[in-house]
């Protein structure tokens, strides 16, 4: 399934009519106003052949760095200015060529992928008879065929099944992630039809609402038209719809109404609003201002004027002070990002043997905010976990029984052999878990859902149930023997250890609920006697239990859990048939009940379910993946804020998050769930858990180890929460105590999420008033809502398909990537970036600023104080190289450090490296280095002079002095800088600064026949030729980098003298 | 921005190939190498700048840069210079009527001369210079107000110069040559300088005019254009509005000293990088005899008086002034080397005190560690 951007439906209404098969209601019904619907015709694609290049200059000429540049050059070719046009015409176009191929490149790519989609064949029956056509001409109200296996086209109401019942299975992996079958229901007047003909006989109009971003919310009504009858109205529900994205499965076909053509999706909107286009706002708007006021100097005899036009000069002034912001900046950035983002691509250590492959980068543009992550936002299944339960032990009344992978059938028995006495319960344990469950078993090969073969010599056949739970369960008792056959006619059939067959009468399901938590069965054995077998959390068994060796299996149970294990308890009790009636009438009228059925069969289960035996416990593992635990805890260390969001039920996703380290066993839980929000109004409950929240933060403020919240909150609960808000009730603002909540807490748990829900949440938490930075981590389709919404937005590539791994920025293996992901190369890249643009604005200030104030000393002429080739070089050639190696190859600490430290990642947090102070360093040292340059050049050029043989110099040395010092200096703040010396570093550095050089020698070393004008002829080496020029270099540059020398030793002295105060 | 790729199809085992990584899709079921540039594991030298070893650096600094700034110093201060202002400013000095009755047409020259007395011998070669203020020959039109092709004496840039010579180009057909507001701007005062007899009687001081120029300008960068003479190779071009006489006949007194690469001319086409500037005029070689090259006494100064700078407020001055090994008198250099020298012994003195305390603290702290 792709997601695509939704074109046509901006018109949304309250709600939309569909007519059949596109009849027309009969005269008489209400008037109904035709709508229309897009097609279902999906443009992911940006650009059409003939509209590329308009639309793609346009689009990039919005990026405010580029039309800058483009009115720079136009400046440049229009008036006459300092320097020529090419200097900034040339990257510019490089820059605008090079975006344009890849983006021209990218869209062909999507164009390829949406025509093999719109292309995919559907079946349509038009006019009784079934048409195959394609998908991108499907529109509402067709009738469309689905087969086995197939995808829903587009979202359907589900009329008729090639089943008698009329009812169908679904998985819905690629929306939610979960891999269980999913029963929907065919419209009860039309499950009947069976033949295209008699679909296309209907006569109906479907009324609902507008498509809506909630999976499991629907609400309609058909109307059917019958000749001359009254039309009959039906309502529609969730189990009616079938949502597009998701798969037919166990039916052979279904027929179903288009309701929905498109899937809308958020729009993937990644601003990444650089730093640099604020600086450039800030030193423009400055150094306008400073400009303004230039003089309209009188013109002295010796230098007429050509024109007088004032605003040129203010022009010629930007042009000159463009600079500042260069457009080899822009290139050095890109570059760096890059060139950078191949040590991703390059690492040993994120390649996974297994898959064969290592990390991916699909965009680079986000390096340095992988280490500015504060909210992780984390799916569980296939992302935290494997995916995958296993059956780990069984505790029979004390004695713990772990069944071996290998030796099948064997039990091997940590405890003693079980006493002769204890064999009933042992059996009746083994036969209880066999029977208290609903697992069906299909004995064919399916493609998708839970699948385990069974042990050789056997037919093949599988367990399918909606929770993997139960899977592992009956196959971790097949591997202790017992081996769960099939339900027949009611009767449910074992196959015991001495290879026999039992049989047992399926009376009664009491089924599982998350209030009850815990399910019953009612059997009659073949020897006629009456059980119920109950298996649940030990929370909801313990207190209904009246014997048993409840101590032991407690204490078991307990060690189970800490180790993350997911533990169920289970019990019996013998019912008398006297009992049993009791218990039968109960539910009968239980479930008869036309008013509060389901509250009245919960009396009903309450009543059944007490007295019961313990019989023992089991413990099964959703196996973690590899170090997700202490991944995890790394990135807590790190100050990140992990958030799981599952589509799972809230027991299974908690004990995963125990399990994965990221509750703790100290962390207080708060639980906001629909559960609670049904005693309670969700007004109270949220104050209530904020006041709570708040009072421990109070209390413990001053202790260092404050007690850390974990929230676990449902998806039902949250669409009430962000509801509220939309709504803009009167019971304040929920959101927002929603999120002082969660800020509050160390971990969150967002249970039962729809896809887009996880999206709305990602979307929540950057909207916050701190804009944290967020990455979304998971591996199926149903991720990538949130992945696109997510500021990074990583991809797991699992088992689930490559959807996740597609539509993300970066793609990882195995989730224990992560940790190096964001603690070594995140905090790298950003400091690395951050270095990368402070010291560009360094040393362009440092360039720059000399120029500005030579503009005080030339009458404000815009005289460059530098010649045309180190204008345009000093960016290009002199400095580039060194800063781009620096921000690809620096390492502040080593890699072992970052990845032992992971609280060293809370040093980078919230930008820290570009604040304003340190922002504000970089620029005073710039100015400062720049003030030191210009003046210590001037008082020494001021009317004297410089070689021995009394010759003058002209303005051209004054300013080649000055670049000289400048190349210098700059180059070696970054020697500096550096902390990481390879022999890289030395060259680029070293051979930077003798490139200089030996480009200053030629230059100025021949008359060059292809130039106009040779002023910088013998200036260079009629400097160097003078001893003050020699003295003075050195002391303008020792002068300059003396500040940064200083700052960065009192900065380390102070750290260590604050370090032997703490040790004391 | 370039660096993304779109890997829509991988799937399919379509092999995007895309812009940046397209190696993904080649290099998908391959190991990274393990090279220890790609695993970012190079060796690597790690400086840490710590007091102990910036502490020496601090030192080492003040040390040499102390003696060195002393030595310029003192070198600065045995240099001899004198400066007198002959605009004519004021209605008592001797050429405020040349620089108040100062006309572009007049025919005849205004001379003037200005007294002055040296309180000290000058030994060695002596360097006289002219002096302007408020004169921005820095001016960003004025700079680029010439034409380098035909100072090098290219034959067709003679004929025609570049656009940027504009409005110094053309008069009527004919070419200015030299071209530009900077040629047209040829300072043309000329100094004589008279050395007072106690007798009373002027004693002309020899002013030398050769050398005053860079050598490679004289002889690489301004060159005449080819002809049997140079009234022949300057056929056809004019003299710069301002100018009294053409090109070729700038000295009457040398014959190889006209044309492009006359020396006043090639100094004053060398512009200044600042507002104040003095330019070399004259050398006076150092006598054989043993007595000082200007002995002390008074002088006069004689001036021919042709270059208007009241007119936008500019001064004119003349300089004498000796030269050691490291040029003209600049005390500037000397205290800035004292200064930092000085500076960083302090810091170092400073460093060095907290280094010690620090010191002595963490081993005490260590210990119980």
């Amino acid at each position: 399934m792709f997601f695509c951007q939704c074109v046509g439906e901006e018109n949304w209404e309250d709600s939309r009519t569909v007519y059949i098969g596109h009849k027309e209601p009969p005269p008489g019904a209400e008037a109904y106003i035709p709508q229309r619907y897009p097609d279902n015709h999906i443009v992911s694609s940006k650009y059409t052949f003939w509209n590329f290049i308009p639309k793609n200059l346009f689009e990039q000429f919005r990026r405010i760095a580029n039309f800058y540049f483009l009115v720079i050059f136009l400046v440049q070719l229009i008036i006459d200015t300092p320097t020529s046009p090419i200097t900034s015409g040339l990257p510019l176009f490089f820059v605008i060529t090079v975006t344009a191929i890849k983006q021209g490149y990218e869209d062909w790519l999507r164009h390829k992928a949406d025509c093999s989609i719109n292309e995919c064949p559907v079946d349509v029956v038009q006019q009784g008879k079934v048409v195959r056509t394609q998908s991108h001409k499907l529109r509402v109200g067709d009738i469309v065929v689905v087969r086995e296996d197939e995808t829903f086209p587009c979202d359907l109401i589900f009329l008729s099944s090639s089943r008698y019942d009329g009812i169908c299975y679904v998985t819905t992996t690629s929306l939610d992630g979960e891999s269980s079958h999913k029963t929907y229901y065919a419209v009860p007047d039309t499950m009947a039809f069976r033949t295209e003909q008699e679909v296309d006989s209907l006569h109906a109009t479907i009324e609902c609402e507008q498509p809506q971003p909630d999976l499991y919310k629907f609400v309609g009504r058909i109307n059917i038209y019958k000749d001359k009858e009254e039309p009959i109205s039906r309502t529609l529900g969730a189990e009616n719809l079938l949502l597009r994205g998701a798969t037919l499965k166990n039916t052979q076909h279904i027929y179903g109404i288009i309701m929905n053509t498109h899937f809308a999706l958020l729009l993937r909107s990644k601003t990444n609003d650089s730093v640099v286009k604020i600086y450039k706002a800030v030193i423009n708007t400055v150094l306008k201002y400073a400009w303004q006021w230039s003089p309209d100097r009188d013109e002295p005899w010796y230098n007429h004027r050509t024109e007088i036009e004032p605003f040129t000069d203010f022009l010629a002034f930007m042009v000159l002070f463009n600079y500042i912001i260069p457009v080899s900046m822009y290139v050095t950035v890109e570059m760096q990002k890059f060139l950078g983002s191949y040590f991703i691509t390059w690492d040993e250590e994120m390649f996974d043997e297994e898959l064969g492959q290592g990390a991916q980068v699909n965009t680079s543009d986000l390096n340095e905010e992988l280490g500015q992550v504060e909210y992780v936002f984390t799916d569980k299944t296939g992302t935290l976990t494997e995916n995958n339960m296993e059956f780990i032990e069984c505790c029979v009344d004390g004695n713990v029984y772990i069944p071996h992978a290998i030796c099948n059938g064997q039990i091997l028995s940590a405890a003693s052999r079980p006493l002769k006495t204890k064999k009933e319960y042992e059996d009746l344990f083994f036969r209880a878990l066999c029977l208290c469950h609903t697992v069906q078993v299909k004995e064919e090969e399916t493609v998708d859902g839970i699948k385990r073969g069974i042990h050789q010599g056997r037919p093949t056949s599988f367990y399918i149930s909606s929770s993997p739970d139960e899977v592992a369960l009956v196959e971790g008792m097949k591997r202790l023997g017992y081996t769960y056959l099939r339900l027949k006619d009611n009767y449910m059939e074992i196959l015991n250890k001495d290879d026999e067959i039992e049989r047992f009468e399926l009376l009664h399901v009491l089924n599982f609920d998350s209030v009850r938590r815990r399910m019953s069965v009612i059997v009659k054995s073949s020897s006629g006697e009456y059980l119920l077998f109950c298996k649940g959390a030990d929370s909801s068994i313990f207190p209904r239990v009246v014997s048993g060796k409840v101590e032991q299996v407690k204490a078991r149970v307990e060690q189970n859990a800490v180790e993350g294990l997911r533990t169920l308890c289970v019990a019996y009790r013998r019912l008398s048939a006297s009992e049993y009636q009791v218990a039968c009438r109960h539910l009968t009228e239980a479930k008869l009940a036309l008013q509060d059925r389901e509250q009245r069969l919960a009396q009903a289960y309450d009543i059944i379910e007490r007295d019961l035996v313990l019989l023992g416990a089991t413990a099964v593992e959703d196996r973690l993946q590899e170090k997700a635990a202490d991944t995890i805890e790394s990135l807590h260390k790190a100050g990140i804020k992990v958030w799981v969001l599952t589509g799972d039920k809230m027991e299974t996703a908690a004990a995963t998050c125990y399990a994965s380290k990221l509750f703790r066993r100290s962390t207080q839980i708060l639980e906001l769930t629909k559960k609670r929000t049904e005693e309670q109004s969700l007004h109270d409950v949220l104050f209530e858990l904020n006041r709570t929240v708040l009072r421990q933060c109070s209390i413990s403020g001053l202790s260092v180890d404050c007690l850390d919240f974990g929230l676990i909150i449902d998806g039902a609960t949250l669409s009430a929460i962000l509801k509220s808000n939309q709504e803009g009730g009167g019971h304040g603002n929920y959101r927002e105590v929603f999120l002082e909540i969660c800020r509050n807490c160390s971990a969150v748990l967002c249970c039962r999420m729809a896809p887009l829900q996880k999206a709305q949440i990602v979307k929540l938490i950057k909207a916050s008033k701190e804009h944290p930075i967020t990455l979304a981590i998971g591996d199926g389709a149903n991720d990538v809502s949130m992945i696109l919404e997510a500021h990074v937005g990583i991809g797991i590539m699992g088992k689930e398909g490559r959807q996740a791994a597609r539509n993300s920025d970066y793609a990882i293996p195995k989730f224990k990537h992560l940790k190096k992901m964001l603690l070594v190369h995140g905090h790298y890249y950003y400091i690395r970036i951050a270095e990368l643009v402070q010291y560009f604005f360094y040393k362009n200030v440092c360039f720059i600023f000399p120029q500005f104030l030579y503009q005080f000393f030339c009458g404000f002429s815009q005289q460059p104080l530098y010649d045309t080739a180190y204008l345009t070089l000093y960016n290009i050639s002199f400095t580039s190289l060194p800063i781009l190696l620096y921000s690809l190859v620096e390492q502040h600490v080593t890699m072992e450090t970052l990845k032992r430290e992971p609280s060293l990642y809370r040093d980078i947090a919230k930008n820290s490296l570009l604040r304003w102070p340190v922002f504000l360093y970089w620029t005073c040292l710039g100015v400062f280095d720049a003030v030191i340059f210009f003046f210590g050049a001037y008082f020494l050029f001021d009317n004297t002079t410089f070689t021995s043989n009394g010759q003058m110099f002209g303005n051209w040395t004054f300013g080649s002095l000055v670049f000289t010092v400048l190349v210098f200096t700059v180059t070696l703040k970054l020697a500096l800088d550096t902390h990481h010396w390879t022999w890289i570093n030395h060259f680029v550095i070293w051979g930077s600064l003798l490139f200089y050089v030996i480009f200053s020698l030629l230059w100025g070393g021949i008359i060059w026949p292809f130039l106009n004008y040779q002023r910088m002829y013998y200036v260079f080496m009629q400097m160097l030729s003078s001893g003050p020029a020699w003295l003075s270099i050195i002391l303008l540059i020792t002068v300059s980098l003396l500040p940064d020398v200083i700052k960065k030793l009192k900065w380390s002295s102070v750290i260590r003298h604050l370090k032997s105060f703490t040790v004391k | 921005m370039m660096a993304s790729s779109y890997n829509a199809k991988d799937e399919d085992g379509h092999h995007s190939g895309s812009v940046s990584h397209g190696g993904a899709g080649t290099a998908k079921s391959k190991k990274p190498d393990n090279t220890a540039f790609k695993q970012q594991r190079l060796p690597a030298w790690q400086p840490i700048l710590t007091a102990g070893t910036v502490l020496p650096a601090f030192f080492v600094i003040g040390l040499i840069f102390i003696p060195i700034g002393i030595g310029l110093y003192v070198t600065s201060n045995n240099i001899k210079e004198f400066e007198i202002d002959y605009t004519g400013v004021n209605v008592d000095s001797p050429c405020y009527t040349c620089a108040n009755n100062f006309s572009w047409n007049s025919t005849t020259s205004c001379s003037c001369t200005v007294n002055f007395t040296l309180e000290q011998p000058f030994e060695n070669n002596v360097y006289m210079y002219y002096g302007l203020s408020n004169f921005y020959q820095n001016h960003r039109r004025y700079v680029k107000s010439r034409d380098d092709r035909q100072l090098n004496g290219d034959a067709t840039a003679l004929k025609d110069p570049s656009n940027d010579c504009e409005p110094y180009r053309k008069i009527g057909v004919e070419t200015i040559a030299p071209c530009g507001a900077i040629a047209n701007s040829l300072f043309n005062d000329s100094l004589e300088l008279y050395y007072v007899e106690p007798s009373g009687a002027l004693n002309a001081v020899p002013l030398a005019k050769k050398g005053i120029a860079w050598w490679t300008d004289r002889n690489v960068k301004f060159r005449n254009p080819a002809g049997v003479d140079l009234p022949t190779a300057f056929k056809g071009t004019a003299k710069p509005v301002n100018w009294r006489k053409p090109v070729y006949e700038l000295d009457p007194s040398d014959p190889d000293n006209n044309g492009f690469i006359n020396e006043d001319f090639i100094v004053w086409m060398r512009t200044a990088a600042l507002p104040t500037f003095r330019k070399l005029y004259r050398i006076i070689h150092k006598n054989q005899s043993s007595t000082s090259t200007l002995p002390s006494g008074r002088y006069v100064l004689n001036i021919t008086y042709n270059y208007p700078v009241l007119s936008f407020d500019g001064r004119k001055r003349m300089i004498l002034s000796t030269i050691s090994w490291m040029g003209g008198k600049n005390p500037f250099l000397g205290i800035a080397y004292i200064t930092v020298g000085s500076i960083c012994f302090f810091l170092g003195v400073v460093l060095l005190i907290i280094h010690h305390k620090y010191d002595t603290r963490s081993n005490s702290a260590d210990i119980p560690n």
